[in-house]
Parts: structure tokens; sequence; C-alpha cells
């Protein structure tokens, strides 16, 4: 992040100086934003750091600081249930990135320019549509008492919605949008010319997919992929409204003992938990972003 | 294209895959909505009914739920927008070195998943009780939790909205010369907060509009910290009321459901090709 500062400062100190009548007063505007943010976001994060390393003895009441919780965070129940969510995550995005790349594809070298239009409009709206009337949605069609499951008797074939793999087909709902949405730039990026010279060459389609146009695309794919993690990786309303916590999931558990459902003085494992949520959901951007700079190299 | 010879066999067999890919999507992506209005319409054992829909205004808690998640989104929308709207024109005219920081601080609330911010939210509305019960601090306190309006939910869906914010104020202060708008304005004798609201912000409607739809959508869908700092808005109502009802709960899915996308298409075709992607599943 401070590459971008140094990076950015010399030509727009420069523009700055041109004018300086407006500069004296421009940051002011700034402060109530900045001050906000330290507040309703900066305190919590505080608080969550804080509890994260504390614990509070039960008898005295005196807190010390301690890496138990932490410790705690990646044992048992606890890692069973961050292995589940980085399980349900990886999963749901690949399969997401495998479906979503060929849909992609389909609109971006379709004829129709309205069909295109439609399906990017589409997903914009589709990959903002999660949490509760999702897992609703798919309950009342593949639940217990579905209609998809009443009319073509899945029960009886072992189906069951509130599984892992039931999870995971609610999750591609809003994750395959994501995609065609992340992957149809690069994907318009890639010149007819370069496959008219595969051609020319005589190389077969897939000689074409395989060496040309997969590894202009794979930035822009593992970008994608990535955001698709953390997106499912973060999700909680849509699981919480279907499954309760049947399915071992962090979002859930960090729930489970916030709200003090099970033991008492589990709170700050669940502060530790969401500080483990944290980092990774960090790791994720932080391979995110220079994915992007990168596929932009090729596809400008 | 169509001179080539050995371009034919490429270009003809997308003919066949891309119906059967379109048809597959289409099939996945219609038939969940299909059969959840076939589930609210078709009681077993009733036949075709529209009771649900019916039911939906007279059951308990909908309109009060309704009407919270409503002021909360007006009220998020005004608090986003205030503090965005300047912060944002000032980078652009006075302030550009504190871009970056902006920029960073905006997309901060990514990184952080919905359920670990209220985790630490809630461990803060926790001091108040156990560390300021007696000094005035403790008022604030419990004011900002006050159930019939609770502000605290204000302030963590600012935070949550502020990275579509600003990616929709950004994107609309791109497509306009702010500087030259201004010094236009000033020369014309125009004050300051003139040369904002008369000048500045017309220019602006398209991305405002656009990121009060989105954080109207965000507002109203959003359940996390609703439920776990134990509020009763909209879509927490929804799940409390499905134990009981099934039927009601899907069609009231659906409802906003149907509302929410009528919205979202309106901004979509409003805003030309502005996207209104995010990573807000779930």
């Amino acid at each position: 992040m401070t590459a971008v500062v140094t990076e950015a400062d010399p030509a727009l100190v420069a523009a700055a100086s041109v004018k300086r009548r407006p500069r004296r007063g421009g940051w002011l505007a700034v402060v109530p934003l900045l001050a906000f943010v330290a507040l309703a976001f900066g305190l919590p994060a505080v608080a969550m750091l804080n509890g994260a390393f504390t614990v509070k003895d039960p008898a005295t009441g005196a807190t010390s600081y301690t890496t138990a919780n932490m410790t705690a965070s990646v044992q048992g129940a606890y890692l069973t249930a961050m292995l589940g969510s980085v399980k349900l995550s990886a999963v749901a995005a690949g399969l997401a990135a495998v479906l979503g790349l060929p849909l992609a594809q389909a609109v971006v070298t379709s004829r129709f320019p309205a069909l295109r239009e439609a399906v990017l409009t589409a997903s914009g709206v589709l990959a903002n549509f999660g949490g509760v009337p999702l897992a609703f949605a798919f309950v009342a069609t593949l639940g217990n008492s579905g209609v998809l499951t009443r009319q073509l008797g899945l029960t009886d074939k072992g189906w069951d919605l509130y599984s892992f793999w039931g999870l995971v087909i609610v999750y591609l709902y809003f994750l395959i949008p994501l995609m065609v949405l992340t992957i149809t730039p690069a994907l318009d990026g890639l010149r007819v010319q370069w496959r008219e010279a595969a051609q020319n060459n005589g190389a077969t389609g897939l000689q074409y997919w395989l060496h040309v146009a997969l590894p202009v695309l794979a930035p822009s794919l593992l970008g994608g992929l990535v955001l698709l993690f953390g997106s499912a990786f973060a999700a909680y309303a849509t699981a919480a409204a279907m499954v309760g916590s049947s399915i071992p999931l962090v979002t859930l558990q960090i729930a489970d003992a916030i709200s003090g459902n099970v033991l008492v003085g589990q709170e700050n494992v669940a502060l530790a938990l969401s500080l483990d949520m944290v980092l990774i959901a960090g790791l994720v951007m932080a391979v995110y972003l220079p994915l992007q700079r990168r596929s932009a190299r090729w596809l400008a | 294209m169509a001179g080539l010879t050995p371009g034919r066999p490429a270009t003809r067999r997308p003919a066949l895959w891309r119906p059967l890919v379109l048809a597959c999507a289409g099939l996945y992506f219609l038939v969940p909505l299909a059969a959840s209005v076939i589930f609210t319409v078709d009681v077993p054992g009733e036949g075709v009914t529209f009771d649900a829909y019916s039911q939906i205004l007279g059951t308990d808690g909908f309109v009060t739920s309704l009407l919270l998640s409503l002021e909360l989104a007006a009220a998020t929308i005004a608090v986003v927008l205030l503090l965005m709207v300047p912060a944002m024109v000032a980078l652009r005219l006075g302030a550009p070195r504190l871009r970056p920081v902006v920029e960073v601080v905006c997309a901060l609330p990514l990184v952080v998943p919905p359920i670990a911010f209220v985790a630490g939210l809630g461990t803060v509305l926790k001091w108040g009780p156990e560390h300021l019960s007696r000094t005035p601090l403790f008022q604030t306190f419990v004011a900002v939790q006050n159930p019939d309006f609770p502000i605290v939910l204000v302030l963590a869906y600012v935070v949550m909205a502020l990275p579509f914010v600003h990616r929709a104020l950004d994107a609309g202060l791109r497509a306009m010369d702010v500087r030259t708008l201004v010094e236009a304005a000033r020369s014309c004798g125009a004050n300051w907060p003139q040369a904002l609201v008369r000048a500045v912000l017309p220019n602006l409607r398209g991305a405002l509009l656009n990121s009060a739809f989105l954080t109207l959508a965000l507002v109203l869908g959003e359940f996390t910290v609703a439920q776990l700092l134990g509020f009763r808005p909209f879509a927490v109502w929804i799940v409390n009321v499905s134990g009981s009802q099934a039927q009601l709960s899907v069609a009231v899915s659906v409802l906003s459901l149907l509302v929410t996308w009528a919205m979202l298409l309106a901004l979509a075709s409003f805003g030309g090709r502005t996207r209104t992607a995010s990573a807000s599943g779930g």
C-alpha cells in the first residue's frame, strides 16, 4: 500500500501545487470520514485484537494477556470448523470458476449484444444475491419438502440439501455470476488475432486454449478464484438460515460463541477465530491485488 | 475470420456448445425462483392458493420490521453520503495526498468479514455495562442500542457500505472534471457550498443514485450484524417467522427479491454500463 503512495506522489503534488487555494481546507472534508471509520470500525477492530489475546480469570475478574485463545482457535471443534469453511469455500469457488468460464465465454463470443447485456446485468444482480432469500429459495426448491424434492422423490435417492454438497450448490448461485463478472473483461481482452495466428500455424482449438488463452487468462482466473473464495468464506447468513449449525463452518462457530450458545467464556475464542478469519481474508486480498495488476499487463 | 479455411471448424463448434451452456445456466438460475413461487402457491392438500401472499401484511411483526429496515436504510444512506461526498470531492480538488489513505480505509471493510466485525462490535458494546456504568458515557451506550432505532446498526451499515459507495462515487467523479467545474462556478460568483450543491452534485446524480440503491439493497438484506446484536429488522424477522410459517417466509423472500432485483435492474439500465457487482454474497 505504501508503494502506491510514493508512486502517485510526485504527479499529484505537482498538480496540487499549481492551484494552491483549495488545498488548504481540502483535508478538512476528509476528517469526518476518517474520524467515523476510526470510531465505528477501528474501535471494534481494536476490541477484537485485544480480546483475542486476553483471558479473564472467572474467580478474580482480572484479565491477562495470553495466546491461549489463539491456540484454542486452531484446535478441536474450532479447527474442524475452520477446515470445513476452507474446504467448502475452495470447492465452491473452484466449481464456480470452472462453470463460470464457459458461461462468460459463451456470452463474450455471442453475436447478440442484447444477450450479453442481459447476462451481465443479471450477473450483477445475482452476485449481490446472498443471504436469507437465497437460502429460502433453495429450501423451497430442494429442501426436505421442496418442490423438486417432492416431484422427483429426491429424498429416497439420498439427496440432502442440508449437507456439504447442498451448501456448495446454493453458494454457486451467487459465485458463478461473480465469476462471470470478474472474468468477462479478461475474455474481452483476448485478441481475435491471437486465435487467428494460432490457427494459421496449424494449432487446434484445444492447443490454442492450452498454450495461448489460458496462460494469458491465468492471473485473472486465479484472481477471480481467490475473490470467490473470500466471498464464500465470509458468508454467514445463507448457511445460518439454511442449516443452523449442523455443518461445521467457522462463521457459524463464531456466531454460536458470541451468542453464548456453547460454553460461557468462549467469547474471546470467538474473537480469536474472527482474527483468524481476518488473517485469511487479508491473505486472499494480498494474493488478489497483485494478480489483478498483473492481468492488466496483457489485457489492457 | 470468414476467409480463413482452417477457421471454419472452430467457428462451427461454438454454435453447439453455446446454447447448451446458456440453457444449463438458465435452468440452474431460473428453477429455484420458479420453485419458490410454486412452493408458496401450491400447498400440499389444499391446492393452489394465494393465502401466503395475502397473509403477509397482517402477519405480526412484518410492518414494524420492514419499517425499521427502511428507516435504518434511510439513515445509513444519509450518513454515508454526507461523509463520503465531501471527502471524495475534496480529494479531487485539493487533498490528493490523502487519496490512497481513503482508498485503503474504504477497502478495509472488505477484508474483515461481517461476522468478525460484529464480534468486535459486540465486544465494544459490552464495555458499556462493564466499565462505564458510572459515567455519563453509559447513557450513550444505552442510546445507540435503543431497539426502536438501533443507531449502532447504522454505524455498522455505513462501514459495510463504504467500499461500494467509494467505488460508485469514484466512477462518477472520474467521468467529470470536478476542478474545472468548481472553478467555473466560483468564477461566476458562487461560494463553496453553492458550487458543490449546484454544480458538482447534479453531475454526480447517477453515482449518488447508484450508491443509494446499493446501500438500500445492503441494509434491506443484512442479517448477520442485526441478528447477532439482537435486533429485529426485516431479514431477521423472515428467518424468525420461517420456523412456524414456511410458506409465508418464502413468499416474503420472493417479494423482497423481486423488489431488490427490480431496483438493481432499474439501476443497471439507468446507469448504462455501470457495474453493480460486489462481493457481498451471504
